[in-house]
């Protein structure tokens, strides 16, 4: 399977905290789960996979290229990201997703909100009158809108009621099947079990607070 | 062409009666206000009455109003020596200049001082501040509305300086707390491939607006609501009203676009604070205020 990030003795400092320290691990296609107590930094992890955040130390590559050379704003347009809580722009439904891609026609914009089983005439309707699990999905759709070659989600169902995660796993199962790898963190391990082909744990030092990498298991 | 009539009117309205004003005080001056330092003392009793609403209501203002009263007395008198020797006809050139580059220097570290969260807070103010006079000044100069000289260069700067300060600051603050509560949606923007400024133009540009409301409102509501400053001082000094409306006229609209000027320098100069080269939005609570480095 091809190799999508190999981080090498990666560490992450913001400001005079230590988040991450010697984190060396690959990751490749299908379900990746990143879990670990809170504090760990998995999200963190996750954000320095789309440079959101840059490494203090160490080296990450994509597809085998170091994510330094790579242009912000093209890197993000290949390695899409969900953020835990809905952030939604003003405007209606259309509106947010035409932040991604402005010249969509309505016809697109029925076919990205169909695509994560939204009804189409939601369209219309103020984004900050959706529910929660409506919003994760505009969300979704909005990241899939500049067709990522790889997801990063930052606990995309922990705010979620049962009916609205179980919709959002079976979204992202399909577009697995369909080929996009996606990497998950996630705190709830029934969750890992049923969605994750690869498990990443971070734990949090009791010596100094900082997330290392206890293992990698397949 | 377009600006012939505009000139034509500022000379034949404004200048030829501002400037009597300015060059013939004594033609103009017909029935001066004229005010001996036993009337200065007694302005103070308006204070007073401030001071005495302040004890009654327990405002705990009182001593902060004699102390400002004091120091704006203090000042202004200063001021009012130093003006009689840089306003005469003679000063050089070079006198306005360094009194403007110190009006600015100074604007910077009051701006600073008021907003000490906001990172290169003093740099960005005079920076901002310093657009705003060189544009303003050398349209007004540019376009003969007035004469170049120390007599004009001094006020004019100082009511563009003074005018501006309030609006930076308050532009400085909304982008600092709008950035920061709506990071979610920046970073999701950011996420989505968009660069620095499109990511964080609506935020930018609901600063802006928040910043420039008040200066509109007051340029609205100017000569129904209230009588401006500048208009009331010549009235008092005895120019006549019509002179002293063409003069407030020009120094509202010069007000009016030295705010906006300076808000959008600095509000475009902060933003490239809050990013770094990279394209990420800097925490500037996680980073403890240091972006010095903002490349890093």
């Amino acid at each position: 399977m091809v190799v999508l990030f190999k981080l090498q003795d990666v560490e992450l400092r913001i400001g005079a905290v230590q988040i991450l320290d010697d984190i060396t691990l690959e990751i490749d296609g299908g379900v990746t789960a990143i879990v670990g107590p809170s504090g760990s930094g998995k999200s963190s992890l996750l954000r320095l996979l789309n440079r959101l955040e840059v490494p203090s130390g160490g080296v990450i590559r994509f597809q085998g290229q170091n994510l330094a050379d790579f242009e912000a704003t093209k890197l993000r347009r290949r390695v899409g990201m969900v953020f835990q809580r809905p952030a939604l722009f003003a405007g209606t439904a259309a509106t947010n997703l035409r932040v991604a891609v402005p010249a969509l026609s309505n016809e697109d914009v029925s076919q990205a909100l169909r695509q994560v089983g939204l009804d189409p005439a939601l369209a219309d309707r103020p984004a900050d009158r959706l529910s929660g699990g409506e919003a994760q999905r505009l969300c979704l759709a909005r990241s899939l809108l500049v067709h990522p070659e790889v997801l990063l989600l930052d606990e995309p169902t922990a705010s979620l009621d049962p009916e609205s995660v179980t919709i959002i796993e079976n979204l992202l199962a399909t577009l697995t099947k369909e080929g996009l790898p996606q990497i998950w963190v996630s705190h709830d391990l029934d969750q890992v079990g049923r969605i994750a082909h690869t498990v990443i744990e971070l734990e949090t030092s009791d010596h100094d607070g900082v997330g290392r990498l206890v293992k990698q298991q397949s | 062409m377009i600006l012939l009539p505009i000139q034509t009117v500022l000379t034949q309205t404004v200048l030829s009666q501002a400037a009597s004003v300015q060059v013939s005080p004594d033609q103009a001056l017909a029935d001066p206000v004229g005010i001996d330092g036993l009337g200065l003392v007694a302005s103070g009793s308006i204070v007073l009455v401030a001071v005495l609403l302040s004890v009654w209501q327990q405002l705990g203002l009182g001593r902060s109003l004699i102390l400002a009263a004091a120091r704006a007395g203090v000042q202004l008198l200063a001021v009012g020596f130093i003006l009689k020797y840089t306003l005469d006809p003679d000063t050089p050139l070079l006198v306005a200049f360094v009194w403007i580059i110190i009006m600015v220097a100074f604007a910077g570290w009051t701006a600073k001082r008021r907003a000490p969260e906001v990172p290169a807070m003093a740099l960005l103010s005079a920076l901002s501040l310093s657009s705003a006079a060189v544009i303003a000044l050398g349209l007004l100069f540019g376009l003969g509305v007035f004469d170049f000289n120390a007599r004009t260069i001094i006020p004019l700067g100082g009511m563009v300086v003074g005018n501006s300060i309030s609006a930076t600051v308050l532009v400085a603050r909304r982008i600092l707390d709008s950035f920061e509560e709506k990071r979610p949606q920046i970073e999701a923007r950011l996420a989505l491939g968009q660069t620095n400024e499109a990511a964080s133009a609506p935020y930018l540009r609901s600063a802006l607006q928040t910043a420039l409301l008040p200066q509109i409102e007051t340029t609205k509501a100017v000569g129904i609501v209230f009588l401006p400053g500048a208009m009331v001082g010549l009235i008092l000094g005895g120019a006549d009203p019509q002179t002293a409306v063409a003069v407030q006229v020009t120094v509202m609209y010069m007000v009016l676009g030295s705010v906006a000027i300076s808000t959008t320098v600095l509000g475009l100069g902060l933003r490239r604070r809050l990013f770094s080269t990279d394209g990420r939005l800097i925490s500037l609570a996680a980073e403890g205020m240091d972006v010095g480095d903002s490349s890093a």
